[in-house]
């Protein structure tokens, strides 16, 4: 077995010093009904590298691989170009084969990574302080709602309708079993998002609002005004963003007053995967709060020479000291991703950022005007930044998405999906275009998305 | 980074108090290969950048609802060779597996393949969107549903939830099925028991999944007080959280009348699988009463930890839990195709007691792709061989260190995947902490310290099975020198270490002024 450097002579030899005959002596102690005789039957036994690479060759080969087609698909997951340079560092061994910097001397790599990733983080969001992240977006979404109901105390959050349903699935799902209360609702199909209603659900029994930016259907507001009404009312702002590549070209939610930011990072470095494993960023506009985050925290400090050092710090928060008084239950988060998150925001810098997503908002305008020229096919946003809702004109998107991969288009995803059961929704398209999009691929998707349109009842 | 010597330097030769000729001083603070370097936020600038695209036009017209981003964000770039080497000249201030022994206790810090690595990688799994049309990733439904099977029969399970991202994400996961079933039959119970020498995240789990925590006393063996845990069983009982092999390397060998005694009194027995490697092909935790175990996909199935993730840790679950566990997950039907059932297939696939979600997508793919590739490598032969071998190495290690080590359940038997140790013997202040650091220098990353719980300044040895015996042997030699230090209580070692990137950090200062971000 090539992964397993002992031999048989080593085997015996260590065997002899521990003063057991067999290796079964060392495996007493599971009750005798309960062990194996030998390898559990109805398994394959081992095999080589080229056999095995044979087999999962044959299993990617039965997937369309977005980048092979005109691709429109968004939805919190974004196909982004990663620089070949970002692979290559996370490939390191002394950065893939490492783990949580328990020990900071010999782990300063990864500890002044992850306080540049805050750094980086924190200022894009507009924020204070960012953790070291959390396992994807909407895990991040949750652990922001149970943040907020620790600071304030109050057991109400209000979630915008047009926040991801996903998200919103997964905040209700942890919330029926805290004991939590979660106002949630259904989004409003209107050009632009409506706030009035939202900011009419907030009370004094709330901790706080969610809302997404930009949002599930890719428009773009001016949050002030919900910051301003949450404060009033003394709970706080979450603002979540799946799209991370838009703050780049839009006000960051800390300008806004958002008081806790979460969201997912995958667009920057770390690519579609099926999705997982993304990379769930948080933060915090308000230093105060720090105590009250979950997830890791990279500081700096000095070593017993003077100088500068990285530490995992104000781990009395952690479930490894605290136990069950913990903010969080999580130990492991996404560190590699956050690696690549990193190196790619690091190769962009601020005027990366900024070309690139103007280059995403651009073509996004393009094939807008574009798709609108589709008969029957309308565009519900006034504002967008790479994604935005098309209505169908009563043609049922989901059978039209599936028209288009059968005509080798990846079209969008139809909101119907997303939001099943939901009769309006059904004739809604949700269409993400990035600097990965051609203007040939808007062309096609154009000319299918009529044929399909035209040839479905 | 140390500040450079003002020009006109000349080196200095540093002198220690005992006389010894420690080299010079050098104008850049580096040594040699051990180099500094200097924050991303030192050396980038506002108008670098290491991609091209296009510049941003101005006049463009846009339609950002009038949110256009005009402030300066604060973020600094590098080009490409700037970056790469950055990051390459971090990388070498980190130990990782691949540099050397990591017997980092209760982590299972094992070799990763790199055939997995290049696996994960194929576009056909790499560049496939949540989304698309479930008729255009069968293969990759397929991988979820081929290592879910593997798993399933692993452990002689009933069924698996495959979506939790990591291992407390697992036994959240595990814990929400148990409240889900007991709110099912409306049963109020809400204690939940956990062993003192349990992980942290097995209490803060169950009080984020909303259960009362209390503790269960361990037996002077090592082993959970099963008298204990008997006289506390009853109608408010939900459910015993047990870590088996337990976190202090042992077997819990009367696990099963265990979980009799919890069913017999209406509860649920939740297993922390974070030590399965141990007993994968040995044992399987269904045959020992067990309703949901996590399996740390990054732990026994070799995926990378990556410097704190991503982990991956799907649940399997007995026959009365798996009706509850949440979506999404695969199913296979006659006809050869795999369906992702979701919220709106739920009822179609009969699985309408789902708890609900745990996070927006399927899981961890990257791991999923990883994970089953090295299964299949491994094979159920090379599976068993591997815990017979990682548990080899371990009591080899216990074996060769009793003598001088204090080894508290050494007299219980054998251990299992790995050895503990405490720090009873050491003379004149010095602690496990000392040790560790001592075996930073001797070229280690130290064992687990001060966890569990249980035993007095705990070290806690994993060697894992991916360890020659010629890696075991030195690793030995220098472990006894560096105890043999602390027994006989050597000053130097509280200084230790000596010959990393840093020496020892001020964590308390770190923890009393926390500097979270780079400020200027």
């Amino acid at each position: 077995m090539r992964y397993l450097p002992l031999t048989d002579t080593d085997r015996q030899a260590m065997l002899a010093k521990i003063g057991a005959s067999d290796i079964d002596d060392l495996f007493i102690d599971v009750p005798e009904v309960a062990r194996l005789d030998g390898p559990i039957q109805g398994l394959p036994m081992h095999a080589s590298e080229m056999a095995v690479e044979r087999h999962m060759k044959k299993l990617a080969a039965k997937n369309l691989v977005a980048g092979e087609v005109p691709f429109f698909l968004g939805a919190g997951a974004y196909r982004h170009h990663v620089p070949a340079s970002v692979d290559t560092i996370i490939q390191r061994g002394e950065f893939l084969t490492a783990y949580t910097p328990y020990q900071p001397e010999i782990a300063q790599g990864t500890l002044q990574m992850l306080f540049e990733f805050q750094t980086q983080v924190a200022r894009f969001y507009g924020c204070a302080v960012a953790n070291a992240s959390l396992y994807d977006g909407s895990t991040a979404c949750w652990e922001a709602v149970a943040m907020a109901t620790r600071v304030t105390k109050r057991k109400r959050a209000v979630l915008s309708g047009a926040l991801h349903p996903h998200y919103a699935q997964v905040v209700k799902t942890m919330a029926h079993f805290t004991g939590d209360e979660i106002a949630d609702a259904l989004p409003a199909i209107t050009p632009d998002p409506e706030l009035s209603g939202l900011i009419g659900r907030i009370d004094e029994e709330t901790a706080c609002v969610v809302v997404q930016y930009p949002d599930i259907l890719g428009r773009i507001a001016d949050l002030t005004p919900i910051a301003e009404a949450a404060h009033a009312k003394g709970a706080l702002l979450v603002v979540v963003n799946t799209e991370p590549v838009a703050l780049g070209a839009i006000k960051s939610p800390g300008e806004m007053g958002a008081d806790i930011v979460v969201g997912e990072g995958q667009s920057l470095g770390v690519g579609l995967q099926f999705g997982g494993p993304y990379l769930g960023l948080f933060a915090v506009r308000d230093p105060k709060h720090v105590r009250q985050m979950p997830g890791r925290l990279c500081g700096e400090t000095t070593d017993a020479e003077g100088k500068r050092g990285f530490v995992l710090t104000l781990s009395t928060r952690e479930q490894h000291i605290r136990r069950e008084k913990a903010t969080s239950n999580i130990c492991t988060n996404s560190g590699l991703c956050a690696l690549a998150f990193t190196v790619h925001m690091t190769l962009l810098g601020e005027t990366g950022l900024r070309q690139l997503a103007a280059e995403n908002h651009r073509l996004a305008c393009l094939a807008a005007d574009r798709l609108a020229k589709v008969p029957g096919v309308e565009v519900l946003n006034n504002g967008f930044f790479n994604e935005f809702t098309l209505m169908l004109g009563g043609k049922p998107a989901r059978e039209i998405i599936r028209d288009l991969a059968d005509r080798g288009v990846l079209g969008g995803v139809s909101l119907g999906r997303l939001y099943p059961g939901v009769e309006a929704l059904e004739h809604a398209l949700l269409v993400a275009v990035t600097e990965t999009t051609t203007e040939e691929d808007i062309e096609r998707l154009a000319t299918e998305l009529e044929a399909a349109i035209k040839e479905t009842v | 980074m140390n500040a450079p010597n003002k020009s006109g330097w000349k080196p200095e030769m540093q002198v220690a108090e005992d006389g010894f000729l420690g080299g010079p001083v050098t104008s850049t603070g580096n040594r040699g290969l051990m180099l500094e370097e200097p924050l991303l936020f030192e050396i980038g600038r506002k108008d670098v950048t290491g991609v091209d695209l296009p510049e941003v036009d101005p006049a463009a017209p846009t339609r950002l609802g009038g949110l256009a981003r005009e402030e300066a964000i604060g973020l600094v770039g590098l080009t490409e060779p700037e970056t790469v080497r950055h990051y390459t000249r971090l990388s070498r201030q980190n130990y990782g597996i691949d540099l050397g022994f990591f017997p980092l206790g209760s982590c299972t810090m094992k070799h990763n393949p790199r055939l997995n690595e290049k696996m994960a990688r194929l576009p056909g799994f790499a560049d496939i969107h949540p989304l698309q049309p479930v008729g255009t990733v069968q293969g990759a439904l397929e991988v979820i549903n081929e290592l879910a099977h593997w798993l399933i029969t692993l452990t002689g399970m009933h069924g698996v939830a495959m979506s939790p991202k990591a291992g407390a994400h697992g036994e959240l996961c595990g814990m929400l099925c148990i409240r889900a079933a007991l709110e099912a039959r409306g049963d109020k119970r809400d204690v939940v028991l956990v062993p003192e020498s349990a992980h942290g995240t097995n209490p803060a789990t169950a009080a984020f999944a909303g259960f009362r925590v209390e503790d269960i006393p361990a037996t002077p063996e090592g082993r959970v007080d099963v008298a204990a845990l008997r006289a506390r069983l009853g109608p408010d009982v939900a459910a015993v959280m047990i870590t088996n092999p337990n976190t202090c390397g042992l077997f819990e060998k009367d696990f099963r009348e265990m979980a009799d005694a919890v069913h017999a009194a209406g509860g649920f027995v939740y297993c922390d699988g974070a030590n399965f490697n141990a007993i994968v092909g040995k044992v399987r935790p269904g045959d020992l009463g067990v309703d949901a175990m996590h399996i740390n996909l990054h732990k026994t199935f070799s995926t990378p930890h990556g410097g704190g993730g991503p982990g991956s840790g799907p649940v399997v679950l007995s026959e009365a839990l798996a009706p509850f566990g949440p979506m999404p997950f695969t199913a296979r039907t006659a006809d050869g195709v795999v369906h992702l059932v979701e919220e709106e297939s739920a009822a179609e696939f009969g699985h309408t007691q789902a708890f609900g979600r745990m996070t927006a997508f399927h899981g961890q793919m990257g791991m999923f792709t990883r994970a089953l590739t090295y299964i299949l490598s491994h094979g159920a032969d090379g599976l068993k061989q591997v815990a017979e071998d990682a548990v080899l190495n371990a009591n080899y290690i216990l074996r060769n260190m009793e003598d001088i080590l204090h080894a508290p359940f050494a007299a219980s038997g054998p251990c299992m995947h790995e050895a503990l140790f405490g720090d009873k013997d050491f003379t004149n202040g010095l602690s496990t902490l000392d040790v560790a650091k001592g075996l930073i220098d001797e070229g280690y990353h130290p064992m687990t310290v001060y966890f569990p719980l249980v035993v007095h300044g705990a070290m806690l040895v994993e060697p894992t099975e991916t360890e020659s015996k010629a890696a075991i042997d030195q690793f030995i030699t220098a472990f006894r020198g560096v105890v043999e230090r602390a027994l006989e209580g050597d000053e130097a070692l509280k200084q230790a270490p000596y010959y990393s990137p840093r020496r020892r950090l001020d964590e308390t200062g770190a923890a009393r002024k926390p500097k979270l971000a780079y400020e200027g």
